[in-house]
C-alpha cells in the first residue's frame, strides 16, 4: 500500500478508537531547514521558536490579528514603573503532569536570563522575577518599559521540577561540548507534545490532551519533515507526500497558484529590505572618488532613491510578491503611519540634476554589498538595482556573497553601500528605530546602523521612545524619526516581502506577518 | 610486501594531514559562525565572549593543531547547528550513507557487467545501440537533474515512488537500516538509481571497451581455433581478463559514490552524511564540515590501500616485479 494511504488509515484507526476526535488530522509540513534544538531558550531562531510555541507556553501570547493575549498569565498590572505583576492561569500541568506554578516562572525567567541564553533581545530591560505569592509573579524592569509584553511573548515557561531533574538549569552552552536532555526533550504546557525527533529527519507531536485552551483546528498529530532542495519539497506538495510548505521558491508562486489541488496564501511578512550608505568615513573607500565621501551629502542618497524605481523592482524582480515602502517597517508595527508611507516616484533628469549639484555631473563609482541567500531575490534585487542607477551615470560594482560571510563583513561597517532586510519581532517601531536609525552606541543604539547615520533630532526622538509609555506619544515622536530620517534620506526603503505559504487545497491557515504557522488554527478538511 | 603496506600508510598520513590542514583553512573562509549563531540584535560584547567560547579567538596554528589531535581521537567537537558531537551525528548518519551508496554500486555493477558484456559482443544489435545512447544521458546529465526528473515522474506524476526522505527504518544493534520496511526498500529506489547510473554507464563502457580490446587478441582467436564453445571464450576467457581493470575502476569509484553521495542526499533529502555536510556549510557550522572532509579523506585512502593490495593477489605479475605492470 502506499505510504500516505497506510498513515491516513493509522489516523483514521486513531480517530475512530477515540471517538471524541472523529475528524482528527495529521498535519504533514515541511520546509527548508530543521528545527534546531527544542530548548525553548537556546536558539533565538525562527523556526525554532514557530515550534517551541507548540510546546512551550509564554505568559502572553498574539492572536490572529497579532495582537497581545493572555497565555499562561491571565491578566497584569503595573505596581510601579519598574515592575509588572501577573496572576497565572490556575489548574496548567506540564506534559509531564507536574503543575504550573510561580515557582517555574521565576525559573524560566531566570534560565532565560542566563548568559548562555539566546534570547538576550528578549530580555532587554528585564532584571528580574520574584514570587509574590503561588498565583501571582512580579517582574522587574530596569527603567519603565513599554515593550514589556512583546518581548514577554517570546519568553517561554519551563518546569523548575523537570529542568532541574534533567540538570538543565540553564541554557545549552557550546562551551561544554555535550548535548544537554532539553536540547532533544521537551516538557511544555503547549497543545502539542514531542513524541520523537529525527534530526533533519522528522519530528513528530502529539496533541495534548490536557491542554488548558481552545482547539481552533483539528489537527492531532504534526510531522515536521525539513526538506532542503526547493524542487524536491515542491515536489512532496504536489505528490501530496506533505500538506504544507511554508517556504514555497518564489518562481513557482505563478505555477502552484494555477494548479487546483494547492492552494497558495500571502501576506506581507514583518520584514522590510533597504539599502543603506556609509555616511561617516571622510574618504568612501569602495569607490571612485577619492578625499570625500559623497554619500555625505543629503543630495546623492536623495539622487540615488529618485534614480531606483521600487515599484518595477516589485513587477520586474519580485514577479508581484512585495508591497513596495517609503518607511523602515510593516504596516503591522506599532508606530506606522501611513501618511508617510508614500512611495518616492522616480525620477531620472532631478537625479541627474542633484548629482551634478553636489559635484558628480559625470557620477561615480562605487561598489554594493549584497547577501545572495537571505532575502528573496536580494541578489536580483541589487543586479536591477545597478542596472537603474547606470542610467544616471553611477557606475555599481556589484559584490554579492552567502550571509555567512556577509553579515560578518558589513557588522564589522566595512561596506559602502549595502542592503539589509530587518524584521520586527517585537512588532514595537523601538526596535527598528533604535537599531537602524539611531547613532551607533551603547546597549543596542544603532548596532544596525551600519552606515553609522546620524541626526541628533532623531536621536531625541528615540531616545524619548525608550522610556515613553503612552501610545499616542509614542505614536508621534516615532512619525518624527521617521520624518526626519525620510528628508535626510537615511535610508533607501524598497519593499516588505511578501511570503506565500503553499499547501494542498484541504488545508487552511491563518497567515501571520511573522512567517509563523500556529497549528491550532489549523483545519484538515 | 609488508614494506610496501607500511610505506603507503606512511602516505596515506601525509594526505590525511594535508586534508585535514586544507579543509581547516578552508573553513577560515568560509564565514563567521558567530554572525549565524548570535542574534543580530547580539552586542559586540556578545560576539567576542561567544568567539572566545568557540576557540576562535586563538591563532590558527593552535586551532589547527588543538583540531588534529582531537580528530586522532575521533574527537570533532560539537556542531553549531545542531549542538551535539559531530562523532555521534557520523555515526548515525553513516548506515544510510553506506547502504544508498551500496544499493548504487550493486545497481552498477549487476547492470553494467552484463550491458557492457552485450554491448561489445552484439556491436552492430540495435539493443547494443539503445544501451550506448542512453548511457550517454548517464555520463553527461548532472546528478541533480537526473534525480530531479525521477521525482517528477515517479513520484509527482506516477504517484508510484516517495519524492523524498528514507522511509521507516528499523534499528538493527546501532545501525538503522532500511532494508527491512517496504516504504524503506521503495525510498531506496530512486536516489539509489540516481546515485549509481553515472557508475553504471561507466563501467558498462568500460567493459565494453575492455572486450573489444581482449576479443581481438591471440589467445582468444587461439581459443576459437581449439574449438571451444561461445560461451567459454566469452566468459571464461575474455570476461575474466576484463576484470581486473573493472575492479580497480569498481573500488575507486566506490569512494566516489560515497563522497558524491552529497548531492543525491540533498536532493532527495536522504538523511546521510552528504546531507548533514550541505547543511553545515550553510551554516558554517565547521566541526561538521572539517570532521565530513577528512572522513571521506580517509575513506578514500583506505580503499586505495586496499585496492593496491588487490593487485597484488589479482595479477601475479606485480608479485614478481612491480615494474613490469606499470599498465595499470
Amino acid at each position: 500500500m502506499h505510504a500516505p494511504t497506510v498513515l491516513r488509515a493509522a489516523t483514521l484507526a486513531v480517530a475512530l478508537a477515540f471517538a471524541t476526535a472523529v475528524d482528527a488530522k495529521t498535519l504533514r509540513w515541511s520546509s527548508q531547514g530543521d528545527i534546531l534544538t527544542m530548548d525553548p531558550h537556546a536558539q533565538n531562531e525562527g523556526l525554532n521558536n514557530t515550534v517551541s510555541d507548540h510546546i512551550y507556553e509564554p505568559l502572553v501570547t498574539r492572536g490572529k490579528d497579532l495582537k497581545i493575549e493572555p497565555c499562561l498569565a491571565v491578566s497584569w498590572k503595573a505596581v510601579s514603573p519598574t515592575a509588572m505583576q501577573f496572576k497565572l492561569r490556575q489548574g496548567i500541568k506540564f506534559h509531564d503532569g507536574t503543575p504550573f506554578t510561580a515557582d517555574d516562572v521565576v525559573f524560566s525567567i531566570e534560565r532565560a536570563l542566563a548568559p548562555t541564553s539566546n534570547f538576550s533581545p528578549y530580555m532587554q530591560g528585564i532584571t528580574g522575577a520574584r514570587k509574590v505569592d503561588d498565583s501571582t509573579v512580579e517582574i522587574t524592569t530596569k527603567g519603565p518599559n513599554p515593550v514589556l509584553l512583546p518581548q514577554l511573548t517570546e519568553v517561554r515557561m519551563m518546569s523548575k521540577a523537570w529542568a532541574t531533574k534533567h540538570n538543565v538549569q540553564r541554557p545549552q552552552d557550546y562551551k561544554n561540548k555535550e548535548e544537554t536532555y532539553a536540547s532533544r526533550n521537551a516538557n511544555g504546557t503547549g497543545p502539542f507534545v514531542l513524541k520523537s525527533r529525527e534530526a533533519d529527519v522528522k519530528t513528530v507531536l502529539v496533541l495534548n490532551s490536557n491542554w488548558w485552551g481552545k482547539m481552533e483546528g483539528n489537527v492531532n498529530e504534526i510531522f515536521y519533515q525539513p526538506i532542503k532542495q526547493d524542487g524536491t519539497r515542491l515536489a512532496a506538495l504536489l505528490s501530496g507526500e506533505v500538506d504544507f510548505v511554508l517556504d514555497p521558491p518564489p518562481q513557482d508562486i505563478p505555477r502552484l497558484k494555477k494548479d487546483a489541488k494547492i492552494k497558495v496564501v500571502e501576506g506581507n511578512e514583518n520584514r522590510t529590505i533597504f539599502f543603506g550608505f556609509d555616511q561617516w568615513r571622510d574618504e568612501l573607500q569602495y569607490s571612485s572618488v577619492k578625499g570625500k565621501n559623497p554619500f555625505k551629502d543629503q543630495r546623492v542618497r536623495q539622487a540615488f532613491q529618485l534614480a531606483i524605481d521600487v515599484n518595477a523592482l516589485k513587477t520586474q524582480v519580485m514577479r508581484g510578491l512585495s508591497t513596495p515602502t517609503a518607511v523602515m517597517f510593516a504596516p503591522q508595527v506599532d508606530g506606522y503611519d501611513k501618511a508617510l508611507d508614500t512611495v518616492v516616484k522616480p525620477d531620472r533628469e532631478r537625479a541627474k540634476k542633484l548629482l551634478a549639484e553636489a559635484g558628480y555631473p559625470q557620477g561615480f563609482e562605487v561598489t554594493l554589498d549584497c547577501p545572495n541567500n537571505r532575502y528573496i531575490n536580494d541578489e536580483k534585487l541589487c543586479q536591477a538595482t545597478a542596472a537603474m542607477l547606470a542610467q544616471v551615470n553611477v557606475k555599481v560594482r556589484l559584490n554579492a556573497m552567502p550571509r555567512a560571510t556577509y553579515f560578518a563583513k558589513i557588522q564589522k561597517f566595512d561596506t559602502s553601500f549595502y542592503m539589509l532586510g530587518w524584521g520586527v519581532p517585537t512588532f514595537d517601531s523601538l526596535y527598528s528605530l533604535q537599531s537602524l536609525l539611531r547613532t551607533v552606541g551603547q546597549g543596542g543604539d544603532g548596532n544596525f546602523n551600519l552606515g553609522k547615520y546620524s541626526n541628533p533630532k532623531v536621536d531625541a526622538a528615540v531616545d524619548a521612545l525608550k522610556t515613553e509609555t503612552d501610545p499616542a506619544r509614542r505614536k508621534a515622536l516615532t512619525k518624527e524619526a521617521l520624518a526626519i530620517h525620510k528628508a535626510d534620506v537615511g535610508h533607501i526603503p524598497l519593499h516588505h516581502q511578501v511570503i506565500p505559504w503553499a499547501m494542498r487545497a484541504n488545508v487552511s491557515v491563518v497567515h501571520r506577518a511573522d512567517n509563523r504557522l500556529t497549528v491550532k488554527w489549523v483545519k484538515i478538511n | 610486501m609488508i614494506a610496501f603496506v607500511i610505506r603507503r600508510l606512511a602516505q596515506g598520513v601525509i594526505v590525511m594531514l594535508v586534508v585535514g590542514l586544507i579543509a581547516f583553512s578552508l573553513f577560515n573562509f568560509v564565514g563567521d559562525p558567530v554572525a549565524l549563531m548570535l542574534p543580530p540584535e547580539a552586542t559586540q560584547a556578545d560576539r567576542q565572549a561567544m568567539r572566545e567560547n568557540l576557540g576562535l579567538d586563538k591563532p590558527f596554528y593552535v586551532q589547527f593543531a588543538t583540531f588534529v589531535g582531537n580528530a586522532v581521537q575521533g574527537n570533532f567537537g560539537i556542531s553549531l547547528r545542531l549542538g551535539r558531537p559531530v562523532s555521534a551525528l557520523l555515526v548515525e548518519r553513516l548506515p544510510a550513507t553506506l547502504e544508498l551508496a551500496f544499493v548504487a554500486a550493486t545497481l552498477a555493477l549487476v547492470v553494467g557487467i552484463p550491458a557492457g558484456v552485450y554491448t561489445g559482443l552484439k556491436r552492430n544489435a540495435w539493443f547494443s545501440r539503445v544501451l550506448l545512447t542512453v548511457s550517454l544521458i548517464g555520463v553527461s546529465l548532472p546528478t541533480f537533474l537526473i534525480g530531479i526528473f525521477l521525482i517528477l515522474i515517479f513520484a509527482v506524476w506516477l504517484g508510484w515512488l516517495p519524492s523524498f526522505g528514507r522511509g521507516d527504518t528499523v534499528m538493527v544493534g546501532g545501525w538503522s537500516t532500511g532494508f527491512l520496511t517496504g516504504s524503506g526498500l521503495k525510498a531506496l529506489i530512486l536516489p539509489s538509481i540516481t546515485l549509481g547510473l553515472f557508475q553504471l554507464t561507466l563501467i558498462m563502457r568500460l567493459v565494453r571497451s575492455e572486450m573489444l580490446e581482449v576479443l581481438r587478441t591471440d589467445y582468444i582467436k587461439f581459443a576459437r581455433a581449439r574449438g571451444l564453445t561461445n560461451r567459454a571464450v566469452n566468459f571464461g576467457h575474455a570476461l575474466r581478463n576484463t576484470l581486473v581493470p573493472v575492479i580497480t575502476i569498481t573500488g575507486l569509484q566506490l569512494g566516489a559514490i560515497i563522497a558524491f553521495a552529497i548531492i543525491t542526499e540533498t536532493v532527495f533529502q536522504w538523511p546521510g552524511m552528504g546531507l548533514l555536510f550541505i547543511q553545515a556549510v550553510q551554516f558554517a557550522d565547521i566541526p561538521v564540515m572539517a570532521a565530513y572532509l577528512c572522513l571521506i579523506g580517509f575513506i578514500f585512502v583506505v580503499i586505495n590501500l586496499v585496492v593496491d593490495v588487490l593487485y597484488y593477489f589479482v595479477d601475479p605479475r606485480l608479485r614478481i616485479d612491480r615494474a613490469a605492470a606499470g599498465g595499470h
